[in-house]
């Protein structure tokens, strides 16, 4: 999975009609100390992580192993908002 | 298959059902000869490993397999803690 910090939201009324009623976050990959990185992608959110959150994406076909994006066009799922790091050596 | 150091822990109260209980570990993906490589990704720990030490860990949808779940979006677990790695070339 990859860290990542929710940036934005995306609306889109004309989509795939399965993905109706799923969020759209934007989200940016962050370094361990949180800072933004330049990449991001746009996951659906399955446990409502707000804008500003730190939290966990799965990408690729694991993003499909959830309740909310079972058998749909998704390749990527916030599934953990983050409270903490424990970082040891780097 | 890849390998990786240990190199911390992420705590999450908050994530998908199917993850409780299961530890996510902060892993830096290495060379074979132990060099970083890439940034730092989260992979799911069946196995115990601890920080700082090398581990071998499997991406994609294979990683829920480790889990005895049936289902949880994960993309990354660590699958062995290595001793030692001979390099033959």
């Amino acid at each position: 999975m990859i860290l990542g910090k929710v940036v934005g939201t995306v609306w889109a009324t004309r989509k795939d009609e399965s993905l109706t009623g799923l969020k759209f976050q934007i989200v940016k990959h962050v370094d361990l100390e949180y800072n933004l990185k330049d990449n991001f992608l746009i996951a659906v959110d399955s446990v409502g992580a707000g804008v500003g959150e730190i939290v966990l994406v799965a990408t690729g076909s694991s993003a499909r192993l959830t309740a909310v994006t079972k058998n749909k066009p998704v390749d990527a799922v916030i599934m953990a908002i983050v409270d903490k790091l424990d970082v040891v050596s780097d | 298959m890849f390998i990786a150091k240990v190199i911390g822990t992420v705590w999450a109260t908050v994530k998908d059902q199917n993850l409780r209980g299961y530890k996510l570990q902060i892993i830096q993906p290495l060379t074979s000869k132990g060099d970083k490589f890439g940034s730092p990704i989260i992979a799911a720990d069946t196995i115990g490993a601890g920080p700082g030490e090398v581990v071998m860990y499997i991406t994609a949808r294979e990683a829920v397999i480790p889990l005895d779940v049936k289902e949880a979006p994960v993309d990354a677990s660590i699958v062995g803690i290595i001793e030692k790695i001979d390099i033959g070339l």
